[in-house]
């Protein structure tokens, strides 16, 4: 009876899940707020410089490119998801907003680069939480 | 201050953060994440040089 497969089946589902712990509600947090920093946390120092370098660099040029950015909108499907993207950069989203940065309109090639630098940046720390997620588990080492 | 980058040069700084946040995340070991970043960055760059001569082609 203990063996059987109903049982069994549980057993190994109770084995594939994690408990909550404190480090894997609060390494997500901040690593959404500032990229880079939940691998830092983590004592992951090069890999935490690397992804905060890579993102802020990335979401730093989208706006000296005169990219646009998307606030909470019910809108048009792209610009719902171009919302979704930027806020992905955390608190470089929450900054951008505060100091009314990214509102210019759109007047050359590389403006609308600048809103794609943006967007991508967000969707790339949305990786990067998801990885320091995976570490604080001891999903990845 | 406006930055106008040539679309190469956006290309450019795009493949190779995006590379790197590919290389550091999707790997676990540091070498295969070394080579799967410059494999991502490879693809990146080869994409868009490829992309740019059918561009040429079908233009010309």
């Amino acid at each position: 009876m203990a063996n059987s497969p109903a049982t069994k089946n549980v057993a190994e589902r109770a084995e594939g899940s994690q408990p909550i712990t404190n480090m894997s509600v609060i390494v997500p947090a901040v690593a959404w707020l500032i990229p880079g920093a939940g691998h830092l946390m983590q004592k992951r120092w090069i890999r935490g410089v690397l992804l905060m370098v890579s993102i802020v660099t990335m979401f730093v040029l989208g706006l000296l490119m005169d990219g646009r950015v998307y606030r909470p909108n019910g809108g048009d499907i792209l610009d719902i998801l171009g919302f979704i993207g930027d806020v992905g950069a955390g608190g470089l989203y929450i900054v951008t907003r505060a100091m009314d940065w990214g509102q210019g309109a759109i007047a050359h090639a590389t403006a609308d680069y600048g809103t794609k630098f943006l967007i991508v940046a967000g969707l790339l720390n949305f990786i990067s939480v998801a990885d320091a997620y995976h570490i604080a588990i001891g999903k990845k080492p | 201050m406006t930055l106008e980058l040539s679309h190469f040069s956006a290309a450019l700084l795009f493949s190779i953060f995006a590379s790197v946040v590919f290389g550091i995340t999707q790997r676990s070991a540091t070498r295969d994440m070394v080579r799967y970043g410059l494999y991502c960055f490879v693809l990146f760059l080869g994409g868009v040089l490829l992309a740019g001569w059918v561009m040429w082609f079908l233009r010309h």
